[in-house]
C-alpha cells in the first residue's frame, strides 16, 4: 500500500467535515441561530430574473432601431426563414395549397413517396455504394409502410432548411474567427456558453421573440446546431498544412482566393465532419422543438407520451431512430466520399442518377393522378407495431412489475436518496468554500475566483436548492454511467471482437435524438427521479465508453512491450500501465459525460424532476424569459465549473506523465 | 561573375519572440539571450545570379527554411533589405507582390503541398487559373508541363493515387507552369526514398539544362548540394558561414564545421583538373579541359604514363596533369 500524502489527508479531512455538516449541519446551525446558512433567505435574493423579463418586454414592445422596431425586425427574420421552409414543407409533406384552413384545396401534391425514396437511394449510391443505397432506401420504405411518412417529412423539411443555414453561418463565423484572432477571442467564450446552456433555456426568449410555431423551432435549431460547425471550421482551417498555405501565397492568391480556393477545399474532409454534426444536432433539436410548434415526429412522440399511448410513442420513436440513422450514414458517407473526375457526354449521360430520379418523380406524379397509391402510400397497406409494443409493455408491467419496482426502490433508497440528502444537507457557505478550494487546488486563483463568482450567482438568485438537486441527479447518473461505461470502454480496447460490437452499439446510441431515450424508461418505470436517472445514464454513457477505449488504445505499443518484457501479467499490464496512462483521456470522457448528463437533465424535466431543468421547463410553458434564462445560466455555470475543474486536473495528469509540457 | 544578379539580400534578420520593442540592428547575442529572443536568420547577405543553381545547405534548425521563406517573401524580415530585379520587395504593395508571385516566382515544397481535391491536371493548372486565365488556356499549358516532367497519361489521377516521386513531379510541373524567372525549391527531394531521390536529381538537372532558371535550392544533404550546385551557402545557427563553389568548399573550407562536411565528399567528383595541374608544365595528348572533374579523366591520365596537356575553353595550353596527383586525389591524400 502506498502511504497517504499529507495533501490526501487534508482532502479526506475536508470530505469528512463536509459529510458531518451534511448530516448534522441543519441542527447545529439552527441551534446557533444561523439558519440562513442552510436556507438562503428569500429577502436576500437578487431579482435578476425580473430585470431580464422587463428588459425582454421592453425589447419586444418598445425597442426600435429608428427606421423599424425590434418586433418588425424579428418578423422580418421570420418571413425570410418562413419562405424556404414553407416551400420545403410543401414539396415534401403537404403539397401546395390554395386557400386557408379546412377549405384549402391542394393544387399540387407533394413529391410522391416513391420519388423521395428513389432520391435518397440515388444519394446513397452517389455518396458511397449500393449497400448504403439499400440501407437508406429501406429506412424510407419503413417510414412509408409503417405510416410515419407525413410526420417524418415534416421533420425532414425542418432539417433540410436548418442545416444549410447552420452550415453556412458556422462556416462564415469560423472563417472570420480564423482570420481575426481578436474575433476568435470574443467568440470562444460565447460558444462555450452556448454549448453549456440547456436547450430549453434559449427556447424561452426565442419563443418570446418569434412566437409559437415552426420558425421559432428553426431559429432554435440553428442556434443549437451551429457552434460545433464554427469550432470545427476554425480548427480545420488552422490544421491545413502550412506548406499548402505557403503554396497559396506563392501562387499569388488574394485573400478571397486563399480562403475559397485553397483553405476551404483543403479542409473539406474535416468540414464535412462538422456538417454531419450540424445535421445530427439539427435533427435532435427539431425533435425537441416540437414543443414550440415544429410538428413532425417529435410532436407525435410528445402527444403519445401525454396520452400514455405506449404503442404510438414507440412507433414514432422508432421512426425517429430510423430517420436519424439513415441521415447520419448518408452524411458520413458524403464526408468520406472519394471524388471522381467528371464524365464526358451530354447532361443526361453525365448525371445518370439525377436523370433517373427526375424520371421517377414525373412518372410517379402522372401515375399518381390515376392511382393514388403512387402518390401517397395507401393507408390500407399500413403496418402497425403499436399493438405489439402496447402488449409488450403491458406484459412486462404485469409479469415483472414487482421486479422492476424492486430495482427502482432499491436504487432510490440505497443510492439516490442518500446522495440527495448529502447534497441538500451541505450549508451553502461551506459548499461555496469547498468549490473555491477545489478550484484553487487544480487551476490556481483564476479558477478559484471563477468558481466563487458562479456559485455566488446560483445562491444569490435563489436557485441553490434546485441547483443541488441538479448536482445530485447529474452526479449520481454520471457515477453510474462511468461505472458502466469505463469498463466497457476498456473491454472494447483490449478485446477486438468486443470492441466491434461495442463500437456499433455506441455509434447507434450516439445518433439517437435525446428525446427518444425517454420513451422506454417512462414506459417501464413511470415518472420520477429514477426514470430520469436511467434516461440520463443511457444518453451520457457514450463518451465514457468512447474516451476510455480511445485512451487505453492510444497507450504507445512500446510501453506495453516494456511491460511484457518486465514480466507483467495481463492484469498487471492493465492496472499498472494501460489504465494510469489512459487516465487523462478517461477524465476528458468524464467531462463529456457530465456535459451530456446536464443537457439530458433538462429534457428529463418532462418526466417530473424537481431540479433546475424543471425550472426552465416551467418558464418555457409560461413564456417567462427571466426565469428561464436565470435557471439556464445556473445550469451552464454548474457545467462550466465541472468542465474547468476536470479539464485542469486532466491537464495536471498529462503534465505529470510527460505527455504535455 | 558577369551575369546580372536576380535576387539580393542585405543584412537580413529574422527574430522570433515577442519582446522585440526597441531592439537595434544588428543586435548583440547577449541582448537576444537576455530578452529570450531567437535569431532564426542573422545578418545574411547574398546575391543570386541569373541562371545559377544556388544551394542553401544546413542541418535542421540552421534557419535555412526561414531564410528561403524570407527570400520568397512568405514572411517579413525583422530587419534588412531584399531586392528582386533591383526592386525593393519589402516596400512593395500587396498588389505588386501578388503580381510578382503570380508571374515571376515558383516554389516546390518538401511535402509537395498538392491540393488533395484536384486532379493532376487541375493542380498544375491551378496557379494559372488563380491569375484569371481561362480554363482551356490554363489546361493546355498544364498539359505541356506535365509532359515535360514525364507524367503524360496521369492527368486525371488524384495526388493520393500517385507515388511520392510522381507527386513531386506534379509539384515541379505546377511551379513551372507559370514560367517563373526565379524558382525556389525547399528540400524538394528530402521526403523521397534514396533511389528515387537520385533519379529526381537527374531529372532536375535535365530540366535546368533545358530551362536555365535562376534557382534557390534548399537541402540538408551535403552530397545533394555538391551534386547540384553552382554555388553553395552553408548555414549554421541562423548565419551563413561560407558561400562558395563546391570545389572551393572542398579546397578551402572556411571553418572546421564546413571541413567536417567536406571530409567524406568523393573529392574526385568535386575537384577539377585545374586544381591539381602543374601550371606552365608541358604534356602530351589532345588536351584535357581545365574544368573536367578528376573522376572523368582519372583512368585516361593514369594509363597515359606521361603527364597530359591541360587546355582552357579556347584550346590554349595552361599546364599539365600527371598520374601521381590524380592518384593522390583518388586515395584522398592532399588536394
Amino acid at each position: 500500500m502506498t502511504r497517504l500524502t499529507p495533501n490526501a489527508l487534508i482532502w479526506i479531512g475536508l470530505f469528512c467535515l463536509t459529510w458531518l455538516f451534511a448530516q448534522f449541519g441543519r441542527d447545529w446551525f439552527a441551534a446557533m441561530g444561523l439558519g440562513w446558512a442552510m436556507d438562503y433567505p428569500d429577502a436576500w435574493v437578487i431579482p435578476i430574473k425580473d430585470s431580464i423579463s422587463a428588459a425582454m418586454k421592453w425589447l419586444v414592445e418598445e425597442a426600435t432601431f429608428g427606421v423599424f422596431t425590434f418586433t418588425e425586425f424579428t418578423r422580418g427574420i421570420s418571413w425570410v426563414i418562413e419562405q424556404p421552409y414553407n416551400l420545403a414543407r410543401a414539396l415534401l409533406a403537404e403539397g401546395f395549397m390554395d386557400g386557408i384552413g379546412r377549405r384549402a384545396e391542394q393544387i399540387l401534391p407533394p413529391f410522391s413517396w416513391i420519388a423521395v425514396t428513389a432520391g435518397v437511394v440515388a444519394l446513397g449510391h452517389y455518396a458511397r455504394d449500393w449497400l448504403l443505397a439499400a440501407i437508406v432506401g429501406a429506412a424510407f420504405l419503413y417510414l412509408a409502410i409503417f405510416g410515419q411518412w407525413e410526420s417524418a417529412m415534416v421533420t425532414l423539411a425542418s432539417v433540410v432548411i436548418a442545416v444549410p443555414i447552420g452550415v453556412t453561418g458556422g462556416l462564415m463565423l469560423g472563417i472570420t474567427a480564423y482570420r481575426h484572432a481578436s474575433f476568435e477571442r470574443v467568440l470562444k467564450p460565447v460558444l462555450d456558453l452556448m454549448q453549456t446552456i440547456p436547450i430549453f433555456a434559449y427556447l424561452v426568449p426565442i419563443l418570446f421573440m418569434f412566437g409559437f410555431g415552426p420558425v421559432s423551432a428553426l431559429v432554435a435549431t440553428v442556434i443549437y446546431a451551429m457552434p460545433p460547425m464554427v469550432r470545427i471550421t476554425t480548427m480545420a482551417l488552422h490544421a491545413v498544412d502550412p506548406e499548402i498555405k505557403d503554396f497559396g501565397k506563392m501562387s499569388g492568391c488574394t485573400r478571397r482566393q486563399m480562403t475559397w480556393r485553397i483553405l476551404v477545399p483543403a479542409a473539406q474532409r474535416s468540414l464535412m465532419v462538422g456538417v454531419n454534426q450540424v445535421i445530427m444536432l439539427s435533427l435532435n433539436m427539431v425533435i425537441i422543438a416540437s414543443m414550440i410548434g415544429a410538428g413532425g415526429l417529435g410532436f407525435d412522440v410528445l402527444s403519445s407520451l401525454r396520452r400514455l399511448d405506449i404503442g404510438g410513442g414507440f412507433e414514432a420513436g422508432i421512426a425517429i431512430v430510423i430517420l436519424a440513422v439513415a441521415i447520419d450514414r448518408l452524411s458520413q458517407a458524403f464526408a468520406t466520399r472519394t471524388t471522381h473526375p467528371p464524365r464526358d457526354g451530354s447532361w443526361v449521360k453525365r448525371h445518370p442518377r439525377s436523370t433517373t430520379v427526375l424520371v421517377i418523380l414525373v412518372l410517379a406524379f402522372v401515375i399518381g393522378q390515376f392511382i393514388p397509391g403512387f402518390q401517397t402510400y395507401p393507408e390500407e397497406a399500413f403496418l402497425t407495431t403499436g399493438d405489439f409494443w402496447d402488449n409488450g409493455v403491458k406484459y412486462l408491467n404485469i409479469n415483472y412489475y414487482d421486479a422492476l419496482e424492486a430495482v427502482k426502490i432499491f436504487f432510490l433508497s440505497n443510492f439516490l436518496l442518500p446522495i440527495k440528502r448529502f447534497f441538500l444537507g451541505i450549508p451553502w457557505p461551506w459548499a461555496i468554500l469547498m468549490v473555491t478550494v477545489i478550484g484553487w487546488q487544480f487551476g490556481g486563483w483564476k479558477l478559484a475566483l471563477m468558481n466563487i463568482l458562479m456559485a455566488g450567482f446560483i445562491v444569490s438568485t435563489g436557485m441553490w436548492e434546485k441547483a443541488m438537486i441538479t448536482v445530485y441527479l447529474c452526479g449520481s447518473s454520471v457515477v453510474i454511467a462511468s461505472v458502466i461505461g469505463i469498463p466497457l470502454g476498456v473491454l472494447a480496447a483490449v478485446n477486438a471482437r468486443a470492441g466491434s460490437v461495442i463500437g456499433v452499439l455506441i455509434d447507434t446510441l450516439q445518433t439517437l435524438p435525446s428525446f427518444v431515450y425517454l420513451i422506454p424508461v417512462v414506459m417501464l418505470f413511470r415518472i420520477g427521479d429514477f426514470t430520469a436517472m436511467v434516461a440520463i445514464v443511457l444518453y451520457a454513457v457514450v463518451p465514457a465508453v468512447r474516451y476510455a477505449a480511445h485512451g487505453v488504445r492510444s497507450v504507445s505499443p512500446e510501453m506495453i512491450e516494456a511491460g511484457v518484457v518486465s514480466g507483467c501479467t495481463k492484469r498487471q499490464l492493465l492496472t499498472r500501465i494501460r489504465l494510469p496512462l489512459a487516465l487523462p483521456e478517461i477524465l476528458l470522457g468524464l467531462n463529456q459525460t457530465i456535459m451530456l448528463a446536464l443537457s439530458m437533465l433538462v429534457i428529463t424535466a418532462l418526466v417530473g424532476t424537481r431540479d433546475l431543468g424543471q425550472e426552465v421547463y416551467i418558464a418555457l410553458t409560461k413564456a417567462d424569459t427571466g426565469r428561464g434564462l436565470v435557471a439556464g445560466f445556473a445550469i451552464a455555470f454548474i457545467a462550466i465549473i465541472a468542465d474547468r475543474v476536470i479539464s485542469a486536473s486532466a491537464q495536471k495528469a498529462r503534465i505529470r506523465y510527460g505527455l504535455e509540457a | 561573375m558577369t551575369k546580372p544578379t536576380k535576387l539580393v539580400c542585405n543584412a537580413l534578420w529574422k527574430i522570433y519572440g515577442s519582446n522585440t520593442g526597441g531592439l537595434s540592428f544588428p543586435p548583440a547575442q547577449e541582448d537576444l539571450d537576455r530578452r529570450g529572443l531567437i535569431g532564426a536568420v542573422q545578418q545574411v547577405s547574398l546575391g543570386i545570379h541569373e541562371g545559377e543553381i544556388f544551394v542553401i545547405m544546413g542541418l535542421s534548425g540552421s534557419g535555412k527554411s526561414t531564410l528561403v521563406r524570407l527570400l520568397s517573401g512568405l514572411i517579413e524580415p525583422s530587419s534588412g533589405e531584399l531586392l528582386f530585379d533591383g526592386q525593393d520587395m519589402l516596400k512593395m504593395s500587396e498588389r505588386d507582390l501578388i503580381e510578382i508571385r503570380r508571374h515571376k516566382m515558383g516554389m516546390v515544397f518538401q511535402h509537395f503541398a498538392l491540393l488533395p481535391h484536384l486532379t493532376v491536371l487541375q493542380n498544375v493548372a491551378f496557379p494559372l487559373t488563380i491569375q484569371g486565365q481561362s480554363k482551356g488556356q490554363a489546361e493546355t499549358r498544364a498539359q505541356e508541363v506535365i509532359e515535360l516532367v514525364g507524367l503524360k497519361g496521369r492527368e486525371g489521377y488524384f495526388p493520393r493515387e500517385l507515388s511520392g516521386g510522381q507527386q513531386q513531379r506534379v509539384g515541379i510541373a505546377r511551379s513551372l507552369a507559370v514560367e517563373p524567372e526565379l524558382w525556389f525549391l525547399d528540400e524538394p527531394f528530402s521526403a523521397l526514398d534514396p533511389l528515387i531521390r537520385r533519379e529526381m536529381q537527374d531529372e532536375f538537372l535535365r530540366l535546368q539544362a533545358m530551362l536555365k532558371k535562376t534557382i534557390v535550392f534548399i537541402t540538408h544533404d551535403f552530397d545533394e548540394a555538391i551534386r547540384l550546385a553552382d554555388r553553395i551557402a552553408i548555414m549554421k545557427d541562423g548565419a551563413v558561414i561560407q558561400v562558395a563553389t563546391p570545389e572551393e568548399l572542398v579546397l578551402s573550407p572556411a571553418t572546421e564545421y564546413v571541413e567536417e562536411f567536406t571530409r567524406h565528399v568523393p573529392r574526385d567528383k568535386v575537384l577539377s583538373v585545374g586544381a591539381v595541374m602543374v601550371k606552365g608544365a608541358s604534356g602530351t595528348g589532345d588536351g584535357i579541359s581545365v574544368h573536367a572533374k578528376i573522376a572523368e579523366v582519372a583512368s585516361l591520365v593514369v594509363e597515359a604514363g606521361t603527364p597530359l596537356k591541360v587546355v582552357d575553353d579556347n584550346g590554349q595550353t595552361l599546364g599539365a596533369v600527371d598520374a601521381q596527383s590524380v592518384i593522390n586525389v583518388l586515395i584522398g591524400k592532399g588536394g
